[in-house]
């Protein structure tokens, strides 16, 4: 990614609220990205996160009472947030594709996959019914599916996992949108299938000059894949950077505690070292600092101010302890190892 | 010399998946039979943790629920602690056996009742084997069991929808506790939960093993959370057991081209940006397995032997591998 090029993807304080007769859940507040041309971002945190919301937002398909409350999302220079949802719906599968979790979810059972994609095809490109078709085979083909001729009459049914998952990814590329939304691709796929759609998406990022925006909350699929990651926390961004530098050298706390807490084949350690207590539900985000409560180097003023991002090693982080401005308390020794109960 | 606990002899499940029985007369469709589990031996030393890992159909849930009698075995014996279980006469002695191992189930959203409160799941084993009679002992010994597993004796009033994904698996472990067993079969503990409350997982399911002395029988098949919490590992494919070591042997020399196969495709955080080796192929259709040995289809190194004989799981250099190309030595060996 060269650092001038303009942005393919720009959220600007993006903020999700959802009404709620308990009053209002703010699920993703002030969050801001850019995703370059041809470049994956991926987005990581926990169950609750935000990174969904985030993701869904931003394609235009949140579902009430979820509203965007401030912010923008850009895509190539103009707003896309504030559309009419029959104009969303063209730039939705033309410019932005989507691929979700549940290959299952996202395919029609009673349509053949290749009725769907004709389907998406006719709908956004000037074809008729047979150049759609043989574009539909030649998608089947590159995404990897064998025998795309035969394949294309097959009903959802008849594919395995990882087959519907590389279907759902043809169907997200038909159009040869600028950007790709996969929410979660490969969590309900096993492990050697995983690698197979990675190094799909990895392909055809590089063939297509595609943009992904990769959501997910496995550390290993990132590593591999992305180029810059976001960490969330609590809706907002608690680290963003190059992917390298946010593995190997996290500056924010919950970062740092979110990488060792993930076990690594052939590493001999007694115990993981673990966050104590969990994520606050979104009716009760402490002041401040989200993850102060569970933070090990927490200190006054992170209960108090709530830290905006700050320019820390070569990666932005929304911590107090990279507040060029004031003196930080030394890191403590040792780790406390009391009970704990969220 | 340490003491077997569970001895697991030819285990074999088969389930009958066949259409029913009007098709079959008049479409002439014939009986189709599942080998979901066919013929898979180990043991676990008392103390010890041994994992069953594995892809999705594999079998491996299968010899969990055949070990904790949710299914009947088609053939084969599970013998614990030197009796076996099929030969348990009567009702009493067969609960006295049950008290002993426990399981702790994937999801802990399923896994509790949800209009039960804490005190009532976590006392359920205790009321079920008469353990403790009097109530006040009861509520005592559930406070207990809440301490020991990270949570407060005052959580006990509370119903399951109060709590975290993290926070209910501790409950299931602490009602997986409550009847003081010897051994723990874990089917995928920690696979929907976050990798922070993973890694509390994980460290308390340790830190319990320690303290009570118990044994685990763990399935999962997160490789990475495999060699962390295990003694030693089994390789499953398609219902029978490839490859079966200590953890640290089969990490650093995997033998069977199914489980080099597992390992490379394991998502490296330290590697970032290098290509991980994908791996050619899908598990085929368990209805109907290929001759010979079962991962043939997919093996780099396949001959024509291995589409005719199947192969047995033989000792090798301190593992036991079932690969022809490995006992006759036209595989190569490298350790990683």
């Amino acid at each position: 990614m060269s650092e001038n090029a303009a942005p393919l993807l720009s959220v600007r304080n993006l903020r999700v609220e959802f009404n709620t007769r308990r009053g209002t859940l703010v699920a993703v507040d002030d969050v801001s990205f850019d995703i370059a041309p041809g470049e994956v971002l991926g987005v990581v945190g926990e169950s609750g996160a935000g990174k969904s919301i985030t993701g869904t937002a931003i394609i235009g398909l949140l579902e009430r009472p979820g509203r965007i409350a401030a912010g923008e999302v850009l895509l190539e220079g103009s707003r896309i947030d504030n559309l009419p949802p029959d104009q969303m719906r063209r730039i939705r599968g033309r410019r932005i594709g989507a691929i979700f979790q549940d290959p299952l979810t996202s395919l029609n059972p009673l349509f053949s996959v290749g009725r769907q994609i004709t389907e998406t095809i006719e709908q956004h490109l000037p074809m008729n019914g047979a150049q759609a078709r043989s574009r539909a085979i030649e998608l089947l083909g590159e995404v990897g599916i064998p025998a795309p001729e035969r394949r294309i009459d097959h009903y959802p049914h008849q594919f395995s996992g990882g087959m519907r998952q590389r279907v759902v990814i043809a169907l997200a590329l038909c159009a040869n949108p600028r950007l790709i939304i996969a929410d979660e691709p490969t969590t309900a796929l096993d492990v050697s299938i995983q690698a197979q759609i990675i190094t799909l998406l990895k392909r055809l990022c590089r063939d297509h000059g595609t943009a992904i925006m990769l959501v997910t909350h496995d550390m290993g699929v990132i590593a591999e894949t992305a180029d810059r990651v976001a960490v969330m926390y609590a809706g907002r961004i608690a680290e963003i950077g190059p992917v390298q530098q946010v593995i190997h050298d996290p500056q924010h706390p919950y970062t740092v505690g979110l990488m060792g807490s993930i076990p690594a084949v052939g590493q001999d350690v007694e115990r993981l070292p673990q966050i104590e207590g969990s994520m606050p539900r979104l009716t009760a985000i402490p002041q401040g600092c989200a993850f102060n409560p569970r933070c090990p180097r927490v200190f006054e003023k992170c209960r108090v101010e709530r830290p905006g991002l700050l320019q820390a090693n070569r990666t932005l982080a929304a911590c107090w302890l990279h507040d060029p401005d004031r003196t930080v308390p030394a890191p403590p020794t040792g780790r406390s190892k009391g009970t704990l109960h969220g | 010399m340490a003491e077997v606990l569970l001895d697991v002899r030819e285990l074999a499940k088969s389930f009958d998946v066949s259409r029913p029985w009007l098709n079959r007369v008049i479409e002439g469709a014939p009986r189709q039979i599942l080998k979901a589990v066919d013929g898979v031996s180990f043991t676990i030393n008392r103390g010890e943790t041994l994992s069953l890992v594995g892809e999705s159909g594999c079998g491996k849930s299968t010899v969990a629920r055949l070990i904790c009698g949710l299914y009947g075995p088609t053939r084969g014996s599970v013998i614990f602690g030197g009796t076996d279980l099929a030969a348990i006469e009567g009702r009493h002695d067969m609960l006295a056996m049950r008290r002993r191992f426990q399981m702790i189930f994937q999801d802990p959203y399923a896994s509790l009742n949800p209009r039960w409160r804490v005190e009532k799941i976590i006392a359920e084993p205790i009321r079920s084997h008469d353990l403790i009679k009097d109530d006040g002992a009861v509520r005592k010994r559930v406070g207990e069991l809440l301490t020991d597993v990270g949570l407060s004796p005052l959580d006990s009033e509370k119903y399951p929808h109060e709590f975290s994904g993290g926070q209910r698996q501790r409950i299931s472990i602490a009602r997986a506790l409550s009847s003081n067993p010897e051994f723990l079969v874990c089917d995928e503990p920690t696979s929907a939960l976050d990798v922070s409350v993973q890694a509390q997982i994980l460290n308390l399911m340790k830190d319990l093993q320690r303290e009570h002395g118990l044994t685990y029988l763990f399935i999962s098949h997160n490789l990475a959370v495999v060699s962390h919490i295990s003694t030693r590992v089994g390789v499953m494919y398609l219902g029978r057991i490839v490859e079966i070591a200590d953890t640290k042997v089969i990490f650093d020399r995997p033998l069977h081209p199914y489980t080099r196969m597992l390992e490379s495709a394991i998502p490296d955080i330290t590697m970032s940006g290098k290509p991980r080796t994908p791996v050619a192929g899908e598990v085929p259709n368990p209805l109907n397995p290929p001759t010979g040995c079962t991962f043939n289809p997919r093996c780099p190194h396949v001959r024509e032997k291995c589409r005719e004989v199947r192969p047995e799981l033989l000792p090798f250099e301190g593992a036991s591998v079932a690969c022809h190309g490995i006992h006759e030595g036209w595989i190569p060996i490298q350790a990683t």
